[in-house]
């Protein structure tokens, strides 16, 4: 790489950072906005008792849907490049255990990860100690991994 | 509301009028979408797949001493600073949404729901979270914070993703392994939020 090239590509890399610093601000303003970070909110669903967050979920999942698609036959990334999704390791035991953990402990608080950075940010400082704990089962996690069924 | 607000913001009824409107909450036909969005914008700014649980494993690699690393976190986390510059972004949006134009009024429930955490102990005040379970010279708050925190981060990872990389970006992509793995955070959730909940909560009483 040229002496000239290398700044160049720092700038786009800093750049291309900050676009996902601000798509952060977004989701962060949509999650508060539309209450999918409220306890309330997430307690009145776990109860059956609103349509507001089964609306939510179900109208993000339609339009991720579409869009995506769209994006995919017709469109490409903001470098040109084409679009490609990961697909997820097959199987099903990790998925449904797994799942099974996190949706425990996503009752008790009604806080999935995205939230915990959220509510940090609203100052319910609280958060701090879900996301410490968080942490220490992801540690566990990396610790007993080979050991568990996947 | 809007009264204490404009004398806040002076005697200016349009400057009052935009306050109002950005503190408002949204319903979820306008929140949904934008949600649902993220996904196309995340493979638009770089074939990113979104998905937030994996900023736990990232933060764990950044904080843990090389010598100690389970092999789960020996991995080049730099590559990821994009998804940990999307966290620190929820940050911000917190802070923007959630305390600078924070809604003053508390969340509509629904009569069913207002019963319910009337039964739950906790009064519904405007915060996004309630008092009672933010109290951390409580045990009760703390054993409930403490367990939700480790089950999310095990969980996440064990399972490969949370609320937003399964339930959002993997049913917008049609992957099976996101299907199994949100009905089963929908079915045990569902459980916890009705019958361990409400146990824990009588201990925090």
């Amino acid at each position: 790489m040229s002496a000239a090239t290398v700044p160049a590509t720092r700038t786009r890399a800093a750049t291309g950072l900050l676009a996902y610093l601000l798509a952060g601000i977004y989701f962060g303003v949509v999650l508060v906005k539309s209450e999918a970070a409220s306890w309330y909110r997430l307690q009145e669903m776990f109860h059956f008792e609103s349509f507001h967050m089964f609306g939510l979920m179900g109208s993000a999942v339609v339009t991720g849907l579409i869009t995506t698609q769209l994006l995919r036959r017709f469109g490409q990334t903001r470098n040109g490049e084409s679009i490609r999704i990961t697909p997820k390791d097959p199987g099903w035991r990790r998925y449904v255990l797994g799942g099974a953990c996190f949706g425990v402990g996503w009752g008790l608080t009604g806080i999935c990860p995205g939230p915990i950075f959220v509510l940090l940010g609203a100052g319910v400082w609280p958060a701090l100690v879900v996301l410490a704990f968080a942490l220490l089962g992801t540690y566990l996690y990396g610790v007993l991994q080979t050991r568990l069924p996947h | 509301m809007p009264r204490t607000r404009r004398r806040y913001f002076g005697n200016n009824k349009t400057m009052s009028d935009v306050v109002h409107f950005l503190q408002t909450p949204w319903p979820w036909w306008v929140g949904g979408p934008l949600i649902g969005l993220t996904v196309p914008l995340m493979l638009w700014l770089g074939n990113k797949s979104f998905g937030i649980s994996s900023n736990l494993r990232h933060l764990c690699a950044v904080l843990l001493p090389e010598r100690v690393k389970p092999g789960f976190f020996k991995y080049d986390w730099r590559a990821e600073k994009w998804n940990l510059m999307f966290a620190a972004g929820l940050v911000l949006g917190g802070l923007l949404a959630g305390v600078i134009f924070a809604n003053p009024t508390p969340v509509h429930l629904s009569a069913a729901g207002l019963n319910t955490m009337d039964e739950l102990g906790v009064t519904v005040q405007p915060s996004l979270v309630p008092p009672e379970v933010r109290n951390l010279s409580k045990p009760g708050v703390w054993l409930i914070l403490a367990l939700s925190g480790l089950l999310i981060g095990f969980g996440t990872r064990y399972g490969g993703g949370c609320t937003s990389g399964h339930a959002i970006t993997g049913l917008s992509t049609l992957q099976l392994p996101s299907l199994y793995a949100t009905v089963a955070f929908f079915a045990t959730g569902i459980l916890s939020a009705n019958f361990l909940l409400p146990l824990l909560l009588g201990l925090v009483k």
